[in-house]
């Protein structure tokens, strides 16, 4: 090769980065923080910030002993290091753990929001709170640390289904929630969940009795508004017997050069025949692209509990926000028979770094799994798939179906596969398939062949590379899924 | 219509030229066939027009309908009516053929500034192509290209071809991997879409589709040249007696 021809060469290399670093511009829209009157708790934990939020909250005694409890432990709990994810420490002295809107709103329908606030929402263009164009989805929306609206809750009430804000709940339904909460992520369970279990401020809290088909989509829209706020908000799901529900759930913060903790547990419970289908669009703020300065550390513990028989927990989550992702919606399959599964898309861009999977323990006969897992890395991202499979002793013909695919955008990003598995009996059953691949070039060409723009073909590819996931999301959730990663994709190679 | 100027082209990550002069001219409403052995660089050639970013043009020119294009993109290229039916047409898992052609028609349309096409407009618009290329609907349904058989794949190119009506077609061996059936109908698709203003550039090892898509001009292309052009005849001989021969009687 001669020296003009490395030169060339070496042109070639740079503009193919250029269009790779022209996607780190693109920038994060819903990085607008709404001008509303915050009552904030002086940052710092000690036990009186636990006693200012039980107070505000006007709990039951039982509450502040199970948050007491867990800040106890907590205190005794180091941070974990074991996952692949880098980060500064955590000042945890430097955050304010309550932070809500003055007024208390109390409100029947998004007509009664604070115009503000509803500016704020429609700036979002979350479909999910545009109740025209979504009737037939109630929604709570937790703003901070606490719940401002939460709609349809009359028409809900009529068939039996509770769908409120967590402390309401504790207000109207203490026996309930004392019976769930922490049943499900104990709050010995890992450092943060103790420390969500100590904080927490807010969350949804659903109910579905027996035999009730909850009659529309429930859907929980959080926001982290104020600068220095963590986001503890804990969400308890239950589904008694024959009972079944759609939940979903969408994430936005505005844009600061600090990092802000959300550290959020979700419970659910499936009763006999219950089932229980959550579903997340997760679109923190990322950092900012060039630096990686910013951006939600978000840390969260989900777990489903399928207690009885027959019983179905599904986990579906697009995650394409936050500086670093850390969560693993899990389920312990108890019940016979049981059914989970985990449907994920992770895609992380610029200086992002996800760690996710899933959990799947078989205790009951026959219980089934499935996972699949799609991980799309760009620009100088790092995502990792990592997951267990446990197949106990008593789990006797379990069977567990896993495909972990990852696909690669640019070559400064990277991939890992994490898979455990765990059998414990001879009758249990794992097939575990993975792939990774990199955008083809060929895939590329050919689109764009047909005149479809780069643009275009690589987030029809990347759909493409996900619609096994995407089928399982709501329609609404689905469109709204596909945008998004067409958005977090323009200009990523060329 | 489409004049192609003393070509030159390597692969960029090799560094190895494989077009080494290509002249070309085909005007508007003429077919014309190129033939060689294995390797020549006829898919190559194809390639380079239609604008694939692994070759790299190091000479020469292409002009389309009077406007140069070497400098504009893939996708410009496509939009400006220039069409390449893939000798190993590309799967894409995931993406439904029908959004596919909806996307690659609705692309064009909004190119010209015309209103896009909604779901169900388009369907009438398929379906008279759909009858013309003699493919069942069900293909619709299906991932792009995913496991369709060699064959399918050809149709499912010569389908796109007749969706889009391009003003200058390559058919990249779209004879090879054919049933005889489907190799007539490539000839009826081709003879229903050929205008006075339009043209097609037809890549074959074989004289027998050239009985189906009769073509104005034959040329004979060598170790990336063309190196004998002439009528349809030389194409018979081009397919008995081979390439030893060709290029020293030019
Ligand atoms: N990526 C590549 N790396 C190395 N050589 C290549 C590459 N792509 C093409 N070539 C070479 O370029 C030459 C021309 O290939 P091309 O596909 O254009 O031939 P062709 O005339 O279409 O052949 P066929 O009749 O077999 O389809 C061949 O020698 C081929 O091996
Ligand atoms: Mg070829």
């Amino acid at each position: 090769m001669t020296e003009k021809d490395e030169e060339m060469i070496e042109t070639m290399q740079s503009k193919h980065d250029k269009t790779i670093d022209e996607m780190v511009n693109k920038d994060y829209e819903f990085g607008f923080q709404t001008d509303i009157e915050t009552e904030l708790a002086p940052k710092g934990l000690n036990e009186d910030t636990i006693r200012f939020i039980s107070k505000k909250k006007n709990e039951p005694e039982f509450m502040l002993e199970f948050r007491l409890k867990a800040y106890k432990h907590w205190l005794t709990m180091k941070e974990p290091e074991w996952s692949v994810v880098k980060y500064p420490p955590i000042d945890f002295q430097d955050i304010h753990y309550y932070a809500a809107p003055k007024k208390k709103i109390e409100l029947e329908s998004m007509d009664d929001v604070d115009p503000e606030l509803k500016r704020t929402f429609e700036k979002l263009g979350i479909p999910l709170l545009e109740q025209k164009r979504m009737a037939g989805v109630a929604v709570d929306a937790i703003f901070d640390s606490v719940s401002v609206a939460t709609t349809y809750k009359k028409k809900l009430l009529e068939h039996g289904v509770v769908f409120c804000p967590i402390s309401e709940a504790l207000e109207e339904y203490p026996e309930l929630v004392k019976k769930y909460m922490g049943s499900v992520v104990p709050h010995t369970d890992n450092f943060y969940a103790a420390l969500n279990a100590a904080v927490f401020t807010d969350g949804s809290f659903v109910y579905i009795p027996k035999g009730v088909k909850c009659p529309m989509d429930l859907s929980s829209y959080f926001r982290i508004n104020t600068e220095n706020t963590g986001q503890f908000e804990r969400t308890l799901i239950i589904c008694e017997e024959k009972a079944s529900v759609t939940y979903l759930e969408g994430c936005t913060a505005p844009m600061f050069d600090t990092n802000q903790l959300h550290a959020a547990v979700v419970e659910l419970v499936a009763l006999d025949d219950a089932s229980i289908d959550y579903s997340t669009v997760q679109n923190w703020y990322a950092g900012d692209k060039e630096t990686g300065k910013g951006g939600i550390f978000n840390f969260v513990t989900k777990r489903g509990k399928c207690l009885g028989a027959r019983s179905k927990i599904s986990w579906t989550q697009i995650e394409t926000g936050s500086a670093i992702t850390w969560k693993y919606p899990s389920c312990l399959l108890i019940g016979d028979d049981s059914v989970g599964e985990f449907y994920s898309v992770a895609l992380t861009n610029h200086f992002q770094q996800a760690d996710t999977g899933t959990k799947m323990i078989h205790i009951g006969k026959n219980t089934k799994s499935t996972i699949i897992s799609k991980g799309i890395s760009a620009g100088k991202s790092a995502n990792t798939y990592r997951g267990l499979v446990q197949m106990n002793k008593s789990a006797k013909g379990a069977r567990n179906y896993t495909q972990c695919d990852s696909m690669l955008i640019g070559d400064k990003c990277s991939a890992n596969t994490l898979p455990t598995i765990d059998i414990r009996n001879q009758s249990a059953q794992c097939e575990h398939e993975a792939s990774t691949s990199r955008v083809g070039e060929d895939q590329l060409f050919y689109l764009m062949s047909r005149g479809i723009s780069l643009d275009e073909a690589l987030a029809t590819i990347v759909s493409g590379f996900c619609q096994d996931v995407f089928k399982k999301l709501p329609d609404e959730f689905a469109v709204e899924a596909n945008q998004l990663l067409g958005l977090q994709l323009e200009h990523s190679v060329g | 219509m489409l004049e192609i100027k003393n070509l030159h082209a390597k692969i960029v990550e090799e560094n190895l030229p494989i077009l080494k002069g290509v002249n070309l001219t085909i005007k508007a409403g003429e077919t014309h066939a190129i033939m060689g052995p294995n390797g020549s660089g006829k898919s190559t050639l194809s390639k380079v027009l239609a604008g694939d970013p692994a070759y790299e043009i190091t000479a020469g020119e292409i002009i389309l309908d009077g406007k140069p294009i070497q400098e504009e993109s893939e996708t410009d290229r496509a939009l400006m009516g220039l069409f390449m039916a893939f000798q190993y047409p590309v799967e894409v898992p995931g993406v439904n053929n029908g959004s596919f052609l909806r996307m690659a028609y609705n692309a064009q349309r909004k190119f010209r500034e015309e209103e896009e096409v909604d779901p169900l407009e388009f369907q009438t618009v398929l379906e008279k192509k759909l009858n013309l290329v003699g493919m069942d609907e069900s293909f619709l349904d299906r991932d792009l290209n995913f496991g369709f058989s060699g064959g399918e794949k050809k149709r499912n190119e010569i389908l796109q071809m007749a969706v889009l009506d391009p003003k200058v077609a390559i058919l990249d061996e779209t004879d090879s991997g054919l049933d005889v059936d489907a190799l007539k109908s490539v000839g009826e698709v081709v003879s229903a879409l050929k205008r006075p203003d339009n043209a097609f550039l037809v890549i074959t090892h074989y004289q027998r589709l050239l009985n189906y898509i009769v073509p104005d001009v034959v040329h004979a292309m060598v170790d990336g040249r063309i190196v004998q052009t002439g009528d349809k005849s030389l194409a018979l001989t081009l397919d008995e007696h081979g390439y030893e021969t060709v290029g020293t009687a030019s």
